[in-house]
This record gives structure tokens, C-alpha cells and sequence, in this order.
């Protein structure tokens, strides 16, 4: 099987960074009941205190770590930061919320991640959107988890630059993917303006 | 009507090749079956009973002459001959084969057609009244809002993988003809106080097993803003809208759950944001496209014609079917005609590509090449000169276009239900037919009057049984087909979702049952009552007690 591969831009590249995952919860699945939102029932659980707490944070080198987990080093880890070996990722019904109040400048982090477990979930698009539009975030954007080629347009246009194609795909074909449509119709994040206002119609 | 530029046709060139990369590879095993399943069902095609069904997108209804007999053509090449047109107006094939879909689209591309978001979680297409542009009680032509929200919606990124379909309807007219209230997001178009072309915005409806009429979550909405309003609604939802429970994750649950004023405070903070964002419209691409919907080159007419006059007085087939099909017009000297694909005894909203070939003609004769699809099921020619009428009747007669039931209780809607459905609890066309045959009479029918009859297969209700003013809906018992029966929904400005009468009914019971239904009714109407205004005046006890005695 094919390993999975990294795509930045519009190439195939190494990837020069760990990604560290949560340990596997074995507590009972909480359900959200978000706060901003009354209603977050998504069913997923965020990270437990457990989870969190049992994160093994590798020493050295350049690691993507859970937000969670990084809010909760915080202090210790702003050396490696500095350094430029601290990123961030958090899955699709995660909030940013806590990120957004602890990090006054999100582009201390030289990439953020978005997982997302099933590549039907369309929120990580509207994250994507948010982070680059509202949060100003200018650094790299990796779409990683369930990433396929079908959806690697679609990422593009909502801010994302780098993607971590699953395990098993090619890489190179799904790299024609990024080109699907020359003229999109609407503006999103890659192109800000809609088609009208690019072009003169007849 | 509106007409691709360079632009539009790349796009819909570009979707071919990419939908035939996307089946090469599922079809050699490259993508699986849960990963190719959103990729076809944003092009139309659903895995059936018995092969692919490919639903073909008619944006708003708009038909032309040269596209109707491209879909014949495709009905004949690819598929048995007919097709069915769906309460959504849209066109569906029941037996395409898999590996041909590509071709299909690929020739659909030539007239300027595509199976773009007709299904799957993404906004479909946009829906709109079928007598927009030419209805006497039009306030605003709908059209080009419509045809730039497809444009909007077409491939958004960001809501490519909403949590469930998202369905969008426009209407500018007094009576409302697009079920706005029915639909994930319904926009009304209106004139302000300073007659500003306004907004009122509707959100949380759809039919499906929960049925719920939307509320109004924006009363007044400048038409600028349209897009970017649509866009914070459906952000929220794609934020907040339940992923892990199919059958709950429609905006109307999110939209209940919070509670509209919730809802709205969300909305409109994310609105903030995205107000004047750049994918606001300005007048001039209004202007671009509202030009392709400028009324026809009308001949200036009287609203009379001695020959039309003549035939009616004469004929007496001819003039009752004049009074179900033929409608009022904004321009004096032309009508608007239904054609009717409900002749009795065959399946609703087929049409067969002979009388798609017919219907084409008879838009290019008499109808400036354009047709209409409703979302009743049947098909528009909008603007026929009166002397016209009488030679549209006959050859529309000729071919079993021109039953003269529309809105009358035989114009059934339907869903294809179990003959061709996998998710039906019982087969629908099958009881519409034998409703239809037990009401044969003409006659009777004329005196029955205004009666919509409406029939799903399912709790889905793909054939909108909740807002019939008789609902029939398919259900399960041990394994067998029943139907529960509802009286009292209507669409409209004045929506209702239907009441279940009582204890579900055996296909062969149900044309008993409608006949019982209407005795009560001719016993008890008011001169000039129409059925549903005596199920609302009465409840449905006096229904019920003679159904079930
Ligand atoms: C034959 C294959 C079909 C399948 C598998 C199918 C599937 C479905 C499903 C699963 C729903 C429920 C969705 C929900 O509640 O979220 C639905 C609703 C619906 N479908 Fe279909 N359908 C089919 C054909 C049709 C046809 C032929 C029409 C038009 C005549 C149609 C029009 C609709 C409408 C109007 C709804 C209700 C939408 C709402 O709740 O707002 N469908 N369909
Ligand atoms: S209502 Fe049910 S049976 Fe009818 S088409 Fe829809 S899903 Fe199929």
C-alpha cells in the first residue's frame, strides 16, 4: 500500500514534520453541548483530560501537536515555538474558540491542521475559511485525516495549501485534482472575486 | 432565457472530464463505493431498484425547445424511451447504465445542461414558481436572482459536504407558487417602502420525514445581500447542523432545536462578517443577467378573439379543458397552457421522448421555443396567443398531453415509489393510476374542483404528501404495503402540513377511500368551497367518522 503522501502546493514533497496523535480514549464518549453554541450535538467527544494528560510530546524536531495538548504546555513548549518546531492540529468539531483567546497572533505557528476523520464532513471547508479570512492565519494550512483527491479542489479554494493525501492514494493523480475547474463561478479564499468581477460577460 | 457564455460552458465542460475521471476510476477499483457515492450523487445518478437513476437538473424550470429534444434524444439513446419530470423540475431516468453516465452528460453539455448538485449534501437546484415572468400577480421576476444563486451555488467550496441536501426556492409573486415555505431556505422577493427590490428571507422548512414550514428569519433583506446572507445561514448550519444522525440533519432540526431567535442571532453575527464580502452583487450583474429574462417580442393584442371565443361556445372537450389549462397573462392576447403528464391510468410526470419531441414543437410554433417545468409535474408553454390555443389543444390531444384535469383531484403528484425507489415502504404509481381510473368521469371531476392529490412512497416524501389537501403516504406493516391518508395540507401562502385521518388503508381500499373522502365533502360544501376550505372549516372528524364507519 501506498504511504501516504504530503502535497504542498502544487507538489509532492517530504514531510518535515511529526505529527503526534492523542492516545486512544477508552472513557465513555461525552457529548458537547458546545459553548457559544447551544447546540453542538455532533456526537464526537472532544479530547479528554486523560487523553491529554498522556500525550508522550516528543523532545525534539518539529511536531504537529493536538491543541489541546498544546494549551496545556503551553508555558514549556514557547521555547520550541520560538524555534519554529511547534504546530497545531485539531479535528472538525473541535471550536477554536480557546486557541483564539490564549494565541493573540495564531501565525506564531508555522502550520495549522485540520483532521478530518470522514471526508463527507464539509466543516473542515468553513474552517479552513475562517482561519485564513477572520483569523488572518498566512502560514502553511494542511488538510490531513480522511483527505482524498475528489476534495482537493474544494480545499483549495476555502484556504488550504497542504494536503495529506490517505494512505493508499496516489498522490500524483490526485494532484491533476487541483485543477479541476479553470473559472470558478464564486468568490472563496483562493480567489476573492467571482467570476463577474474577473471577467468582463457578455 | 439565459444562454452560456464561454464561462459557463467550460465549467460544465470541465465537470464532464472530471465526472468521467472520477467513474474511469471507481469503475477499476480506485475509489470505493462510500468514497465514489457523493461524487455520483452530485451528479444525479442514485443506485435503484433495478439500475443507475439519473436526475438531470432544470434550473428553475427553464426549458428550451432545443432542449427538450435533447433530452428525448437521450431517453432514446441511453434509456427506455421516456422520462420522468420530478416535483423538483427536474428530469429523471430510471434506467441509464453506470458506465454511460459520462456520455450522457457529455451531450447534455451541447445544449447547455449538466446533472450538477442534483443530489447529494450540497445546495440543488434552485426551484422557482413555473409561471414566473408571465403570471398576472407577478410583483418581481425571480429568475435572475435565481440563475445567479445557481451560478453561486455551483461547485461553492464551501459548502461542497453540508450535513444533508440543501434546497433553495425563490417566488415574486402574490400567491406563492414555489413552496418557499417548504424549503431549507425560501426567499420571497418584494417591493420596499421606498420600492426597493426587498427580501423576505425563510428558513428551516422541508417536508421528509419531519415535516416543518419554515420561519422568517430576515423580513426585510436588500437583494444585494442576498448571497452573502445565504452564505452565513448555510455556514452556521454547516458549522452546527448534526452530522451523526441523517435523520436529523436538516437545517429545520437545527433550526427547532435552537429556536429561531437563536438561530437568527447566529446568522446575523456571521452575517457581520461576511456583509459587502466580495461575492456581493451589484447592479450591474444584475443587469447582465436579468436581460436574458425580458419579457418576449409580444404582438400587441386584443384580450379577445372571436375564433378562440367560437370554439369554446362549440366544443365542449375544448372548453373544459380551457378552463384546467389555460391561464391568465400578464400581456393581453396570450395565455399561459399546462400540458398535462397526467393522463389516467399512466405513471404522473412521465412523458415519453415521442411527446417530448410534440411538446418541443409546440413551444417552437406557438411559444417562443420555451417551455416550463412545474412542480406539479406537468409542463408550461407560457405565452400562446389566444388564436393559437385552439391548434395547441388539438395536437396536444393527439398525443395525451391535453387531459383536462390540471389542479384538478387527478393531477396527482407522485414520487416513482416502489416500482422503482429502493428506499419505498409501498408502490405510489399504482395507486395514482387506480385513483384516477375510479375518477374517469369529467364531469364529476369539474364538480369535485380544486383538489391536490398528493402521493409519496415513503416518510421522504419526495412526493410532498404533507401539503396535499389528500396526502397518501406509503408505510410498512410486517412486510406488507399500506397507506396512511392525511387531509388538510396545502401549499401556499397559507401552508398546512396534512392530518393523518386514522389507521392505514390496503392499495386496493384506496380509491374507496378518496371516493368516501369527497361524498363528505360534496355533502357539506359551501357554494364555491374547495375541498380543503371544507376539511378547515369542519376538521377532519366528519372525514374521518364516514371513512372509517
Ligand atoms: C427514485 C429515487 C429517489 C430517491 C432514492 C429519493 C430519495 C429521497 C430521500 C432520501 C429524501 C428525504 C431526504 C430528507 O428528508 O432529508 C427525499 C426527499 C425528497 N425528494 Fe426524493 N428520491 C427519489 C426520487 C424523487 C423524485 C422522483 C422526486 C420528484 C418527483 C423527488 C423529490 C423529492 C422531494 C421534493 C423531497 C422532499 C424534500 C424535502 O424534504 O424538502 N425525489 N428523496
Ligand atoms: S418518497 Fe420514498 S419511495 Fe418515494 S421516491 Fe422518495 S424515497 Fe422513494
Amino acid at each position: 500500500m501506498l504511504n501516504s503522501q504530503l502535497i504542498l502546493n502544487q507538489s509532492i514533497i517530504q514531510d518535515e514534520w511529526t505529527f503526534v496523535p492523542l492516545p486512544n480514549a477508552n472513557e465513555e464518549v461525552k457529548k458537547q453541548a458546545g459553548k457559544l453554541v447551544l447546540y453542538k450535538l455532533t456526537g464526537e467527544s472532544q479530547p479528554s483530560e486523560l487523553q491529554i494528560n498522556e500525550t508522550v510530546i516528543p523532545q525534539t524536531g518539529k511536531i504537529i501537536l493536538p491543541l489541546r495538548v498544546y494549551l496545556k504546555n503551553r508555558n514549556t513548549l514557547q521555547a520550541r515555538l520560538k524555534n519554529d518546531e511547534i504546530s497545531l492540529w485539531f479535528a472538525t468539531h473541535e471550536i477554536l474558540e480557546p486557541l483564539l483567546a490564549s494565541e493573540k497572533n495564531i501565525n506564531v505557528f508555522p502550520l495549522i491542521a485540520v483532521f478530518s476523520e470522514r471526508f463527507q464532513d464539509g466543516r473542515i471547508f468553513t474552517l479552513g475559511n475562517l482561519l485564513r479570512t477572520r483569523y488572518q492565519f498566512t502560514n502553511i494550512l494542511r488538510a490531513c485525516g480522511d483527505i482524498l483527491q475528489d476534495q482537493l479542489f474544494y480545499l483549495k479554494r476555502s484556504g488550504f495549501d497542504s494536503y495529506l493525501i490517505k494512505a493508499g492514494k496516489d498522490s500524483n493523480e490526485a494532484l491533476k485534482a487541483l485543477q479541476s475547474f479553470s473559472e470558478p463561478y464564486q468568490g472563496a479564499v483562493d480567489i476573492k472575486n467571482p467570476v463577474w468581477k474577473r471577467k468582463v460577460r457578455s | 432565457m439565459y444562454q452560456y457564455d464561454v464561462i459557463d460552458q467550460t465549467i460544465v465542460n470541465e465537470r464532464v472530464s472530471q465526472f468521467r475521471d472520477q467513474t474511469a476510476r471507481y469503475l477499476n477499483g480506485k475509489l470505493t463505493d462510500d468514497e465514489f457515492r457523493p461524487l455520483r450523487l452530485q451528479n444525479g445518478l442514485y443506485i435503484q431498484r433495478h439500475a443507475p437513476m439519473l436526475r438531470i437538473a432544470i434550473p428553475y424550470g427553464l426549458l428550451s425547445s432545443k432542449q427538450l429534444r435533447k433530452l428525448a434524444d437521450i431517453a432514446d439513446r441511453f434509456d427506455r424511451g421516456y422520462g420522468h419530470f420530478s416535483t423538483r423540475q427536474n428530469l429523471q431516468l430510471n434506467w441509464p447504465k453506470l458506465e454511460e453516465t459520462p456520455d450522457i452528460l457529455e451531450e447534455l453539455s451541447k445544449v447547455e445542461m449538466h446533472a450538477i448538485q442534483t443530489s447529494g449534501n450540497c445546495v440543488r437546484n434552485i426551484t422557482t414558481d413555473q409561471y414566473a415572468g408571465v403570471a398576472p400577480d407577478e410583483i418581481i421576476d425571480p429568475r435572475a436572482i435565481a440563475e445567479i444563486l445557481r451560478q453561486w451555488s455551483t461547485f461553492h467550496p464551501e459548502f461542497s459536504h453540508l450535513p444533508r441536501k440543501f434546497k433553495i426556492a425563490v417566488s415574486g409573486s402574490k400567491q406563492d407558487r414555489a413552496i418557499v415555505q417548504a424549503h431549507d431556505i425560501g426567499l420571497e422577493f418584494y417591493y420596499d417602502k421606498e420600492e426597493k427590490m426587498a427580501i423576505r428571507v425563510w428558513v428551516g422548512g422541508g417536508l421528509g420525514r419531519t415535516p416543518i414550514l419554515g420561519s422568517i428569519i430576515r423580513e426585510h433583506l436588500e437583494w444585494h445581500h442576498v448571497l452573502t446572507y445565504c452564505e452565513a445561514i448555510i455556514r452556521v448550519y454547516n458549522l452546527h447542523g448534526r452530522r451523526d444522525n441523517i435523520f436529523k440533519a436538516r437545517i429545520k432540526i437545527l433550526v427547532k432545536n435552537l429556536g429561531i431567535e437563536e438561530f437568527r442571532k447566529q446568522v446575523e453575527a456571521e452575517w457581520l462578517h461576511l456583509k459587502n464580502s466580495p461575492n456581493t452583487i451589484n447592479e450591474n450583474e444584475l443587469k447582465r443577467v436579468a436581460k436574458f429574462f425580458t419579457a418576449m417580442p409580444y404582438e400587441k393584442l386584443n384580450d379577445q378573439d372571436s375564433t378562440y371565443d367560437e370554439a369554446i361556445q362549440n366544443n365542449r372537450a375544448f372548453a373544459s379543458w380551457v378552463k384546467r389549462s389555460v391561464h391568465l397573462h400578464k400581456q393581453k392576447g396570450y395565455r399561459t397552457i399546462t400540458l398535462s403528464l397526467k393522463p389516467h391510468g399512466l405513471a404522473p410526470g412521465d412523458a415519453t421522448s415521442a411527446q417530448m419531441r410534440i411538446i418541443a414543437e409546440l413551444a417552437d410554433l406557438y411559444s417562443f421555443g420555451e417551455l416550463r417545468v412545474s412542480h406539479e409535474q406537468n409542463l408550461i408553454l407560457a405565452d400562446v396567443k389566444l388564436k393559437d390555443i385552439f391548434k395547441v389543444w388539438e395536437k396536444a390531444k393527439a398525443h395525451q398531453l391535453a387531459t383536462p384535469n390540471i389542479g384538478l383531484l387527478t393531477d396527482i403528484i407522485c414520487c416513482p415509489g416502489g416500482d422503482f425507489c429502493s428506499l419505498a415502504n409501498a408502490k405510489s404509481i399504482p395507486i395514482a393510476t387506480s385513483i384516477q381510473e375510479a375518477f374517469d368521469d369529467l364531469d364529476y371531476l369539474h364538480d369535485i374542483g380544486e383538489l391536490e392529490l398528493n402521493i409519496s412512497g415513503c416518510m421522504n416524501a419526495c412526493g410532498h404528501h404533507h401539503v396535499g389537501h389528500i396526502g397518501i403516504l406509503g408505510v410498512d406493516k410486517d412486510g406488507s404495503e399500506w397507506y396512511q391518508v392525511t387531509i388538510g395540507g396545502k401549499q401556499g401562502n397559507d401552508a398546512s402540513i396534512g392530518t393523518v385521518i386514522g389507521p392505514s388503508f390496503a392499495a386496493d381500499e384506496m380509491p374507496g377511500v378518496i371516493k368516501k373522502l369527497i361524498n363528505v365533502y360534496i355533502e357539506h360544501r359551501d357554494p364555491e368551497e374547495r375541498f380543503i376550505d371544507t376539511v378547515r372549516r369542519l376538521g377532519i372528524n366528519p372525514f374521518k367518522e364516514y371513512v372509517y364507519a
